[in-house]
């Protein structure tokens, strides 16, 4: 019986066989990414979210924010003039999940931070249109009614913390009590103003 | 140095890269010992029957098989010219970090030049030149008007930079570092100092100031409050001051809103609006230019 054969007629074989020669590309383009310094080690200056801001995040999921906006700065001078420097992997470090995102129905948010007010991001989250006629992008009133929720945020940094998220446990004791008298929507604007603000020198 | 933790995954990603290409090779050999027949030779078949049909054994066509030949040169020419074979620069030493800063430079070359040329003239002759107004607009239209709005305008908490009402000063040097430094307001939260009864005798007051009707006992409460407590920013006068960016309260021009729940809200709350500063963004000499049509949207009307 010939080798061809012998696949063709084995099904477990063949699972098996197909399996090895598909993670050939994994293995190689992959797997070494988890051995690098510039993937695995945060960039300086790199500071885990604060609560507010890793609970602004959890909103920013939430609300599928990720869907129209990337998180993503490609090294093309097209993209840095408008954006701000190309985004580096030593910046994402803290980032779980990624946020990258695929789709610019929006702008990319990855050097949003510190670019506009605190109140105009209000004022746009409330409204887009207030400030941006042509926009498109839904309003987010909601945000501004709803009380920050503090009931699982220690342990969420606490799960993170186990992942290598260097919080101290002042940070996750004070964490709940920071959120005393918050809306959803001064966590959502804290985490976008904290973006793509770690890389100095740019 | 290498990225890599050890010196192994140079070798390992070498081996991936190199031995996929080892591979292909032997796959192709060992698939072209097919024969095409001679003259009068019967195609063999290669045992496979169903319904009758046969798979008959005949070689690939030759220039099929030649592309996969030309996609392994591809491949070993890519692998020496680029970084592929572990850790190894390639010939060229392409990056795509490079590849920016060569992108980036050669547009700097190209276009800095049109910008460059008027770093040197004032901001109010700037501001006549129609070329540069015309550069201006577009910097402005890119950059400003997501809160100032197309025409200058502003909008709810954003100035209006067309008209002559300025928090900051509309002379040409105050509107460039406004620019490029940014603005930081602070208006300080009042309610814990002066009480719900004070905050509301005071909006009173800040009503008069601009002729508006309010109860004049409220007024008269309010002024001995602000005369404490609010003209070290907004002056004795209510005229305000450029170098803090406290607002003339006299002139029924509000940033936030005319009403009186308003102003009571900004008085109790405080206020403290942000314009970003634009000197690393945009470099000195786009802001200049930016200046100068700033400064033209309220001088021409």
């Amino acid at each position: 019986m010939s080798i061809q054969e012998k696949v063709e007629q084995n099904i477990g074989l063949l699972i098996i066989l197909v399996i090895c020669v598909i993670s050939v590309g994994g293995l190689v383009q992959i797997v070494p990414l988890f051995f690098q310094t510039s993937t695995t080690l945060p960039v300086e200056g790199l500071k885990p979210y604060s609560a507010l801001q890793l609970a602004g995040r959890d909103i920013y999921i939430r609300e599928g924010c990720v869907g129209c906006h990337s998180q993503m700065i490609r090294p093309f001078r097209a993209e840095t003039e408008r954006y701000g420097h190309y985004s580096t992997a030593g910046e994402f470090i803290y980032d779980r999940p990624f946020l990258w995102g695929s789709k610019r129905t929006g702008p990319d948010l990855h050097r949003v931070g510190q670019r506009y007010s605190d109140d105009w991001h209000i004022a746009h989250l409330m409204n887009p249109r207030d400030v941006v006629p042509e926009s498109i992008m839904p309003s987010y009133p909601w945000l501004a009614e709803n009380d920050l929720d503090s009931s699982v945020i220690q342990q969420r940094m606490e799960g993170l913390r186990y992942l290598g998220h260097p919080y101290s446990d002042k940070q996750i004791n004070e964490a709940a009590e920071s959120f005393k008298g918050k809306k959803e929507i001064d966590a959502v604007v804290a985490y976008l103003q904290s973006l793509g603000t770690a890389l100095k020198g740019i | 140095m290498s990225d890599f933790f050890s010196s192994f995954w140079t070798f390992y990603i070498a081996l991936g890269s190199l031995g996929g290409i080892a591979w292909l090779i032997y796959l192709l050999l060992a698939n072209s010992k097919t024969k095409a027949p001679k003259n009068g030779e019967v195609v063999k078949s290669t045992g496979h029957a169903w319904d009758g049909i046969e798979e008959l054994n005949n070689p690939l066509p030759f220039w099929w098989v030649a592309m996969f030949y030309i996609t392994i040169v591809f491949g070993l020419v890519y692998l020496v010219l680029y970084p592929g074979i572990g850790t190894a620069k390639g010939v060229l030493g392409w990056t795509s970090a490079k590849e920016h800063s060569d992108e980036v430079r050669e547009a700097t070359s190209k276009y800095e030049p049109l910008y460059q040329k008027y770093s040197s003239m004032p901001i109010p002759e700037l501001a006549k030149n129609e070329k540069a107004n015309q550069t201006g607009g577009r910097l402005f239209a890119t950059y400003c008007t997501i809160c100032h709005g197309s025409d200058g305008r502003g909008a709810k908490g954003f100035p209006n930079i067309a008209d002559n009402d300025w928090l900051y000063g509309g002379s040409a040097d105050q509107i460039e570092t406004t620019i490029l430094n940014g603005r930081h307001g602070s208006m300080p939260e009042w309610k814990a100092v002066i009480g719900e009864k004070g905050v509301k005798d005071v909006a009173s007051y800040v009503l008069s100031m601009s002729s508006r009707e309010a109860p004049a006992d409220e007024v008269a409460a309010g002024q001995k409050i602000f005369s404490t407590n609010c003209v070290g920013c907004h002056q004795a006068d209510g005229k305000g001051m450029y170098a803090l960016g406290a607002p003339n309260l006299t002139d029924n021009i509000w940033l936030y809103g005319a009403s009186r729940g308003i102003i009571e809200k900004s008085i109790a709350n405080g206020r403290a609006g942000i314009m970003p500063a634009h000197k690393k963004l945009l470099g000195e000499a786009k802001v200049h230019i930016l200046a100068a049509y700033v400064y033209s949207l309220s001088r021409h009307q």
